[in-house]
């Protein structure tokens, strides 16, 4: 079909183009035999969610689910979590709508319409966030028209509108940011928001629950009856999407007019100004970072102790990492709080904070890891430098682990004033897994660049897998272990053995 | 006799197909060798390989004597490796950098800051001795690089196509950098695309086609080969053409 050059379809056919290629690409690495492994995969994965959907669901909606404000408030609450994701994720994509810079400087020096090509990339951010969403929503949808009627495929319609509202909202977050920070100032700071949205709606739910409920359920909130008897009447426009979900067409053109309503003048309003703020954010690169002059002498330190204090230092300035450690200490927030309100109160708590905090162990020691190992900036350098490669690789192991050592220590004391034995299983469990994870990490290394992060997970399916299996595994250890359940708490730990065994010997083999 | 500075023998390199077929090759302390060939020649492979970033199929590489495949930590003490694509930190400063670079070689804390601050005065980095390397161009990339390869004071500098990219100033300051290690000693060999820089600095040349050396020499000694008066750019395409004819 030939399209006009430069109009909005055909940018939108070479956007859909690239995006599709890329995520054949990330999904397949361009062999075969992976795209038939992934298909497998993916059939069992849906499965699976919807059984997991059918056990939540099925009960609720077996007997037909009314439009009371039980309902409402739980539907609106459900949704509100996956709003915040949502809107977490469209910030971080319309940031980089901004900011990526791949075809980017080819575009804006082209004669081509800057505001096409912000409306066709806005509106791809949109598209993909209601795609994932819907993904992740649909076995719970799928379910729930199942159990109690096709007008719950309406949710469907939610979805997108949801995606076009959280999309909106997005470009006027980052326009603000804009004003208000300036430039240089924005990426960051959109990281970090992003990071507070997507985190700090379901840890303020659960926080919630467990300070009044003394529950860990995010969900126990939405079933409270003093929220319930709280909540405004039935006809406050609080419930639209609530009311759009359950079917009510009424509610549902409505949502999708005011958000596609949204996400069409958010465009409008922003389109003119793209070209000019994504040049200066090109500019960026070439402005220079002044740090204060250091008095400090260089140090004479061994081999080591200079490797270790360079991936400190760039860990430190890294901004994915403290926007990632942000997320990581905000994620502690609910069993911290859950620890505090059992203070002096044996295995009933430890059984939830033991194992979140094993797994945030091993997700940051993951992170960390691949961030020190592989995200090697001046490779040759390193390599051509008179230290052999064991020094290299121990002191950069060692770096992480400290890192993971100093975030957990504290958390680890308070445990350990309240109870030593729990607190000595969270350490062991918690170096089992950041030990697992930088070993998978060690064993799946290759040579990239730290901006590359974003693309690791994508670099090696098995590796990631087999990391966050590790973490699991190690995190059901240490939830059996704190439950008392020393004998059961050997087959976890004998299957996290095993992913590191199989992670082993899948690992590329190195001359 | 005096220790060559570096000496290749019979090294070969395969990827997919030959790289470096059987070169053998010898560079005297204290030179300026330039080493010339078409894209694909595989200048860069034999450089990867002297500076311990490729491993060879076959062969022998001695550095001021020391056997490289067998003491490699021995021989990196004393070489210092610059690439087209400057390896520094993004979010290290150039005298963070140089620091850290002085700590890898063993170089100790007071001298290293010393020669650091030399060195970023003498490339005229000091206005920028402070901020992160992010924000860097090409060319002041290439200068801190250039001041990490020579904080540790090696006795062999190898740089691969360093002047790509750089302005004439960068350039011109790189190359009076490069001349003044060579007349204080140290020796250096230089990949290049810019003929007229390996006809202005290089004492010897070496031109590789298809993985061999297939002439080596004074300039006036590869004009002699090929019985006329030309110019390096002449004398290099003619080279390089026997050489596609003769394998």
């Amino acid at each position: 079909m030939n399209l006009a050059p430069a109009s909005l379809p055909w940018f939108a056919r070479h956007e859909l183009t690239l995006a599709w290629r890329e995520l054949v690409a990330m999904l397949t690495g361009g062999s075969r035999t992976r795209s038939i492994g992934l298909v497998i995969f993916l059939v069992i994965v849906v499965i699976v969610l919807h059984l997991l959907a059918y056990g939540v669901v099925a009960r609720w909606a077996r007997g037909g689910i009314a439009s009371d404000a039980q309902s409402l408030v739980m539907l609106t609450g459900t949704g509100m979590l996956f709003w915040t994701v949502m809107l977490s994720q469209a910030l971080e994509a319309v940031t980089r709508v901004y900011y990526g810079r791949s075809d980017l400087d080819l575009i804006l020096s082209s004669p081509a319409s800057s505001r096409r090509h912000f409306a066709i990339r806005t509106g791809a951010v949109a598209l993909t966030s209601i795609a994932l969403t819907g993904l992740l929503a649909s076995p719970l949808i799928n379910m729930l028209a199942l159990f109690d009627g096709q007008r719950w495929l309406a949710a469907y319609g939610v979805v997108i509108a949801m995606g076009a509202i959280s999309t909106a909202l997005s470009v006027g977050i980052t326009m603000v940011l804009f004003r208000l920070v300036g430039p240089r100032q924005t990426r960051f700071i959109s990281q970090i928001v992003a990071a507070i949205i997507g985190a700090g709606f379901v840890i303020g739910v659960q926080a919630a629950a467990i300070l009044y409920y003394g529950d860990f359920s995010r969900l126990a909130l939405f079933q409270s009856q003093a929220i319930i008897d709280a909540a405004p009447g039935i006809d406050s426009p609080l419930w639209l999407p609530a009311k759009a979900a359950t079917g009510d067409a009424g509610a549902l053109l409505t949502m999708l007019i005011l958000g596609l309503g949204a996400l069409v003048l958010a465009i409008a309003a922003s389109a003119s100004s793209y070209g000019r703020l994504a040049i200066s954010a090109a500019g960026l690169s070439h402005v220079a970072s002044q740090r204060r002059p250091s008095a400090r002498a260089f140090q004479s330190a061994s081999q080591r102790h200079v490797l270790r204090l360079k991936e400190w230092r760039l860990l430190q300035r890294d901004p994915w990492l403290l926007s990632q450690t942000l997320m990581q200490i905000l994620y502690l927030v609910p069993p911290a709080l859950l620890l505090w309100m059992n203070f002096g109160d044996e295995a009933g708590a430890f059984v939830v904070v033991v194992p979140v905090l094993v797994m945030a162990s091993g997700q940051l020691a993951g992170g960390l890891a691949w961030l020190a190992i592989s995200g090697e900036d001046a490779h040759d350098l390193v390599v051509t430098a008179p230290v052999s490669p064991r020094t290299i690789l121990v002191a950069k192991i060692e770096a992480v682990l400290t890192v993971i050592a100093i975030v957990l220590t504290p958390l680890l004391l308070l445990m350990a004033l309240s109870s030593p034995v729990m607190a000595l299983i969270t350490a062991i469990c918690s170096i089992l897994s950041a030990g697992s994870a930088t070993a998978i990490q060690l064993w799946f290394r290759v040579v990239a660049k730290r901006s590359m992060f974003r693309r690791r997970q994508v670099a090696s399916r098995a590796a990631t897998l087999s990391e966050a299996f590790a973490s699991i595994m190690w995190a059901a250890t240490g939830a059996l272990l704190a439950g008392g359940g020393a004998l059961l708490a050997i087959a976890p730990a004998m299957v996290a053995l095993l992913v590191l065994v199989v992670a082993r010997l899948l690992s590329p083999r190195r001359a | 006799m005096t220790v060559p500075a570096l000496a290749l023998s019979h090294l070969t390199k395969s990827f997919d197909r030959p790289v470096v077929v059987d070169l053998d090759l010898t560079i005297r302390a204290g030179e300026f060798y330039a080493l010339l060939g078409p894209n694909g020649a595989g200048k860069t492979t034999i450089l990867r390989m002297v500076a311990g970033l490729l491993q060879p199929d076959r062969g022998d590489i001695a550095i001021f004597g020391i056997d490289a495949r067998r003491d490699p930590i021995a021989a990196k003490r004393v070489v210092a490796w610059v690439s087209d694509e400057p390896m520094v930190y993004d979010r290290l400063t150039p005298l963070e950098y140089l620091e850290f670079v002085a700590g890898l070689w063993q170089i100790e804390g007071r001298p290293a800051q010393a020669k650091a601050n030399d060195l970023v005065d003498w490339l005229g980095l000091r206005p920028h001795a402070n901020e992160l390397c992010g924000g860097f161009s090409k060319g002041m990339l290439q200068k801190v690089a250039l001041a990490g390869a020579l904080v540790h004071d090696p006795q062999l500098i190898i740089l691969d196509e360093p002047l790509t990219g750089l302005d004439a100033g960068s350039a011109r300051q790189v190359k009076d950098v490069l001349l003044g290690k060579v007349r204080s000693g140290v020796t250096v060999i230089m990949t290049t695309h810019i003929l007229e820089v390996a006809e202005r600095m290089a004492e010897r040349i070496g031109v590789i086609s298809q993985g061999r050396l297939i002439a080596e020499g004074t300039l006036a000694e590869l004009r002699t080969r090929i019985g006329r008066e030309s110019s390096l750019e002449d004398i290099f395409l003619d080279l390089v053409a026997q050489g596609t004819e003769a394998a």
